[in-house]
C-alpha cells in the first residue's frame, strides 16, 4: 500500500492530514541576521555570519538537509582560481569572462567566486565533503595532482575546476548549521519582505512566512536579510507528467517576488536562454550525451563508427586526454553551467558540430551510442563512478538505478536518445538529454542587481546565489553566499533595532490566507501554472515586439485579478503552491516590463526584438536596472562596468580588498 | 477482482514516484521528513511505510533513498516516458537491455566512488 489511491481502495477512510493544522496562528522570531532560502548560498551565507557572531535564522521552504539545486549533489566545484595547481589567477579569469559576456554578467559575484573559491571548498572538506582522491583510486590519472590528490574536470592543463564527491554536501552543510546554533525553521515557505513603516525602497527589518505543513503564519524580525532562494524555474514551461524538471518545484522565484515588492532592482530580466530541459527531456545525465558530466565520452553510431572530436579551429582530436586540454594558442576553458556564452577563447573540445547533417548524410547511422569503454579505465571511472556518482540527481537516480538494473560502464555503451535530427548539433554542449530542444521555449535568467558589498539598492537587504544576476554555478552560490553572510553580519552587529509595521504584517496575512477561502469556481495551482506558462511561452518568447508584450502584461494581470483571485487550496501544502502561482504572476509582470524597456536586440541577452532587428547598437550596451515604485515599473541607466567606476575603485582586486571583510 | 468499487479520480502521473519494501521499511518516515516536496506523507498506522501523496512533485532526486538507513526499504522509480528509452548494448554480444525490462541482466555491485 504506497499510494493514496491504493490506501483509498484498501477501504479506509480518506487519511486525515498528518500534521496539526493551525491556519493564522501567528509565531514571531527575532534575530540578527536573517537568511531567506537553506540551499547552497543561503547555508554558506548562515554559517559565515554566525562565525562573525552574529544570531542567524536560516527559514527554509523544503528540508535545508537535502534542498535545493545544490541538495542532491555536486561533481564539479568550478573556478577555483588559488587552488594549489590553478595556473590561472582571479584577474586573469574575470578578464576573458568578462569578454565572453561583453561585460554583462561578470560583476562582483564572478570575482568574488574566482577569489574564494578554493577557500570555500576547504571549507566544506573540514565539514566532512570528500574533495580529495583519498582512497587513491585515481592515482597516476592524466586529471589527478598525486602531491595534493586533487582531480581537476574540463581543463587538465590549467586546473581551475575541481571534481569532487559532492553528494552529501548538504548533510555536511546542515551538520555544520546546526553544531555552530544556527536556528532553521523548515518548511516555512517566505511570502513577503518586510520594510520599515511598510514603505517601498525602505530598510529591510524582516519577512513573513507560512509554514507549508500547519499553516501556521511567520514573523521574522531581523536586522539584515539575504535573499538565497534561487531564480524563478517554472515559468515558461511546467508539466508534471511530461518532465520539465530541471528545476527544483520550490524554486518557484519569491526571492524575485518579495524583493520586487519592496523595491530592489533587478538586471538582466530581459535576458533568455534555451531552456536547459524542455518538456520533452530524458533522465537529465542518465542517457548517452557529452555534455557537462559526461564531457570527452566517446560518442558512436550503431555500426560502432566513433564520431570525431574536434577543436576549436575544427582539427581532429586524437587521445581521450586531449579532450580535456586546451586548444593550441588558447588560454584556458571555461567549465560548464555558467551563463556564459560559449566562444572561441573559451570553448571546450567538442563532438563535431556538424553531426546533423552527416547523419542526413548516411555518415552516421542512428541511434547513437556513449560508449566508455573506448576510454582509458581512470577517464571512465571518472565519468561514471566519480561523477554521475556525485553529480546533483544522479547518484541514486543515475548511478544506482542504472547499476542495479545490470548496465556496466566497463561493458556496455548507452544509447543516445533518437532526437529529430537537427538536435545533434552542437547546443549547449551536446546535453541530448535535454531532448527536442525547442527555440521557442525560453527560460528566464538575471536578477537583483548588487555592489561591492552584495547589497541591494535597499539598506539590510543582500543577496547571494541565483538570486542574483550572474551567480548561477554552485560554487558561485556558495561564495557569494559566504561573502554576504559577512557583510550582513558586519552591518547587524552596529545596525539599529528593526521595528515592524503591524500594518503591513496584516495584509500580507490576509493576502497568504486568501486561497483558503475560495468557495465558487475555483482552481488548482498546476492548471493556473500551466496558464501563466502559456502567457509567457506565447508573449513573451523567442521573439518579441511592444504590441505582444503590452498584450502579455495585460493578460497577466487579468489573470491575477480572474483566475487567480479563485485559486484554491485544501491543504496548507496547496496554499504553498498556490501562492507560488502569485509569485509566478508578479515575476512574470517583471520580466515583461524589463524586455519592454530594452529597445534594442542584444546577442549576449539573447533578446530578440521583431520590432528592433538591428544587433547591439553601441548605445543600448548598458544595463537597464528596473525596480518597482507606488505600483509602476521604473528604469535607470546603468554602465555595465558599473562595479569599476567611482564610488568603486578602478579594478578588481581592490574592491574585493576594501569590501571583503576578511 | 475487488469486492468493493469506489469513486477514485485518475492516478496523477508518475503515478508512484517510490515504492516501499514493507518487510524492510519500518516507518520510520527519516525519508518523509527530509523530502524536499512533502510526496512521501506519514501513515496514520505507526511502523507502516509512509503514502505517496504527490507522486506528480516528485523531483527524481533520491534524497528520500540517501537518507534512508534501511537497504532495500525504498527503491525511487522513474516514470515510464523516461525509463522506457534508458537503453544499453552490451559490446560484446550485441544483447540490447533496458530499465524495467522483464528479465534483467545480473546487477553490477561496484559502488560510486565516495
Ligand atoms: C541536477 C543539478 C546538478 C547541478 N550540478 C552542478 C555542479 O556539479 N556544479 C555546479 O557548479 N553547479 C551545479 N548545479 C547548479 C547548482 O546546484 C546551483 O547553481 C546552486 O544550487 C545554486 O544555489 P542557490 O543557493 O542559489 O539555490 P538552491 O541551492 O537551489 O537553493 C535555493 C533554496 O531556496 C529555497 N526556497 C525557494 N523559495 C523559498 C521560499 N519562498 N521560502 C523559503 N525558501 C525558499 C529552496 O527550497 C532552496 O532550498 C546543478 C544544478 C542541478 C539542478
Ligand atoms: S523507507 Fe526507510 S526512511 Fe522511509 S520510513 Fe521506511 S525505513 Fe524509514
Ligand atoms: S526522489 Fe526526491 S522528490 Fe521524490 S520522493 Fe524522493 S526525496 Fe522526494
Amino acid at each position: 500500500m504506497t499510494t493514496w489511491h491504493e490506501y483509498l481502495e484498501s477501504g479506509l477512510p480518506a487519511p486525515e492530514w498528518p500534521y496539526p493544522v493551525r491556519y493564522g496562528s501567528e509565531i514571531e522570531v527575532e534575530t540578527d541576521v536573517l537568511v531567506l532560502g537553506g540551499g547552497i548560498a543561503g547555508c554558506h551565507a548562515a554559517i559565515n555570519a554566525k562565525r562573525k557572531g552574529a544570531r542567524v535564522v536560516l527559514v527554509e521552504k523544503g528540508a535545508t538537509k537535502w534542498s535545493g539545486h545544490g541538495g542532491a549533489g555536486v561533481d564539479h566545484w568550478l573556478n577555483a582560481c588559488t587552488n594549489p595547481c590553478s595556473r590561472i589567477t582571479p584577474e586573469e579569469f574575470i578578464e576573458s569572462v568578462s569578454r565572453d559576456c561583453d561585460s554583462y554578467d561578470c560583476g562582483p559575484s564572478l570575482y568574488i567566486n574566482a577569489q574564494e573559491a578554493w577557500e570555500t571548498l576547504l571549507d566544506i572538506e573540514s565539514m566532512g565533503v570528500m574533495v580529495r582522491d583519498m582512497n587513491d583510486e585515481f592515482k597516476g590519472a592524466a586529471f589527478r595532482d598525486d602531491e595534493t590528490k586533487l582531480m581537476f574536470a574540463y581543463d587538465y592543463k590549467n586546473r581551475i575546476d575541481i571534481r569532487v564527491h559532492g553528494h552529501n554536501v548538504k548533510p555536511c552543510l546542515y551538520r555544520e548549521l546546526k553544531r555552530l546554533g544556527v536556528e532553521v525553521h523548515d518548511r516555512v515557505m517566505i511570502t513577503g519582505l518586510l520594510t520599515e513603516g511598510g514603505r517601498q525602497a525602505a530598510r529591510v527589518v524582516g519577512a513573513t512566512g507560512v509554514n507549508t505543513r500547519t499553516g501556521e503564519f511567520y514573523v521574522f524580525r531581523g536586522k539584515a536579510s539575504i535573499v538565497a532562494m534561487q531564480a524563478p524555474g517554472r515559468l515558461w514551461t511546467f508539466s508534471t507528467e511530461y518532465r520539465s524538471m530541471w528545476n527544483d518545484l520550490n524554486n518557484a522565484g519569491e526571492g524575485f517576488a518579495i524583493a520586487w515588492n519592496a523595491g530592489a532592482e533587478f538586471v538582466n530580466l530581459e535576458k533568455s536562454w534555451p531552456a536547459m530541459i524542455t518538456p520533452f527531456s530524458y533522465i537529465p545525465y542518465g542517457v548517452g550525451n557529452t555534455s557537462n558530466t559526461w564531457h570527452g565520452t566517446p560518442i558512436v553510431d550503431t555500426n560502432g563508427k566513433e564520431v570525431p572530436w574536434l577543436d576549436r579551429d575544427g582539427n581532429e582530436v586524437r587521445t581521450a586526454e586531449e579532450r580535456f586540454e586546451p586548444s593550441p594558442g588558447q588560454k584556458f576553458i571555461l567549465g560548464p553551467g555558467q551563463h556564459v556564452p560559449h566562444t572561441y577563447e573559451n570553448d571546450p573540445k567538442v563532438l563535431a558540430p556538424d553531426l546533423s547533417e552527416r547523419i542526413r548524410k548516411g555518415e552516421f547511422v542512428l541511434p547513437l551510442y556513449a560508449d566508455l569503454t573506448r576510454l582509458p579505465e581512470k577517464e571512465r571511472r571518472a565519468i561514471f563512478g566519480l561523477m554521475v556518482g556525485n553529480e546533483g540527481k544522479t547518484r541514486i537516480p543515475v548511478y544506482d538505478i542504472l547499476t542495479k538494473a545490470g548496465f556496466d560502464p566497463d561493458k556496455d555503451m548507452l544509447q543516445v536518445p533518437v532526437l529529430p535530427v537537427d538536435a545533434y548539433n552542437k547546443t549547449s554542449g551536446v546535453n541530448y538529454w535535454a531532448g527536442k530542444a525547442m527555440p521557442l521555449l525560453r527560460a528566464g535568467a538575471g536578477g537583483l542587481l548588487v555592489d561591492w558589498d552584495l547589497r541591494t539598492n535597499l539598506e539590510g537587504l543582500y543577496g547571494a546565489g541565483g538570486t542574483v544576476s550572474g551567480a548561477g554555478a554552485h560554487s558561485t552560490a556558495a561564495t557569494g553566499g559566504r561573502y554576504a553572510g559577512r557583510k550582513a553580519a558586519a552591518y547587524a552587529l552596529t545596525a539599529a533595532e528593526p521595528i515592524i509595521d503591524p500594518e503591513q504584517v496584516r495584509k500580507e496575512k490576509a493576502r497568504v490566507y486568501g486561497p483558503l477561502q475560495q468557495k465558487k469556481r475555483s482552481i488548482g495551482w498546476k492548471e493556473l501554472n500551466a496558464g501563466i506558462c502559456r502567457i509567457m511561452q506565447d508573449y513573451c518568447g523567442q521573439y518579441k515586439n511592444q504590441e505582444t508584450l503590452a498584450a502579455g502584461l495585460r493578460l497577466l494581470r487579468e489573470l491575477r485579478e480572474a483566475e487567480c483571485s479563485r485559486v484554491y487550496a485544501a491543504t496548507p501544502h496547496d496554499l504553498g503552491r498556490a501562492l507560488e502561482c502569485h509569485t509566478m504572476i508578479t515575476v512574470g509582470e517583471m520580466v515583461i516590463q524589463a524586455c519592454m524597456v530594452r529597445k534594442a536586440s542584444n546577442k549576449f541577452l539573447s533578446f530578440s526584438r521583431i520590432d528592433y532587428p538591428a544587433m547591439d547598437p553601441p548605445e543600448w550596451q548598458k544595463y537597464l536596472p528596473i525596480r518597482l515604485e507606488d505600483g509602476e515599473a521604473q528604469v535607470r541607466e546603468l554602465p555595465l562596468d558599473y562595479h569599476l567606476r567611482p564610488p568603486y575603485a578602478a579594478g578588481y582586486e581592490e574592491n574585493y580588498r576594501i569590501h571583503c571583510e576578511l | 477482482m475487488r469486492e468493493k468499487v469506489y469513486m477514485v479520480p485518475n492516478q496523477p502521473t508518475p503515478n508512484r514516484a517510490v515504492d516501499f519494501n514493507p518487510d524492510i521499511c519500518n516507518g520510520c518516515n527519516r525519508c518523509a521528513q527530509i523530502c524536499r516536496n512533502d510526496v512521501l506523507m506519514p501513515n496514520a498506522e505507526k511502523g507502516k511505510p509512509p503514502i505517496v501523496l504527490y507522486p506528480d512533485e516528485c523531483w527524481s532526486c533520491g534524497c528520500c533513498v540517501q537518507e534512508c538507513n534501511r537497504p532495500g526499504a525504498i527503491e525511487m522509480l522513474h516514470p515510464l516516458n523516461q525509463s522506457i528509452v534508458v537503453i544499453w548494448k552490451r559490446k560484446e554480444t550485441g544483447q540490447e537491455f533496458r530499465l524495467g525490462m522483464k528479465n534483467p541482466p545480473a546487477p553490477n555491485t561496484r559502488p560510486a566512488a565516495g
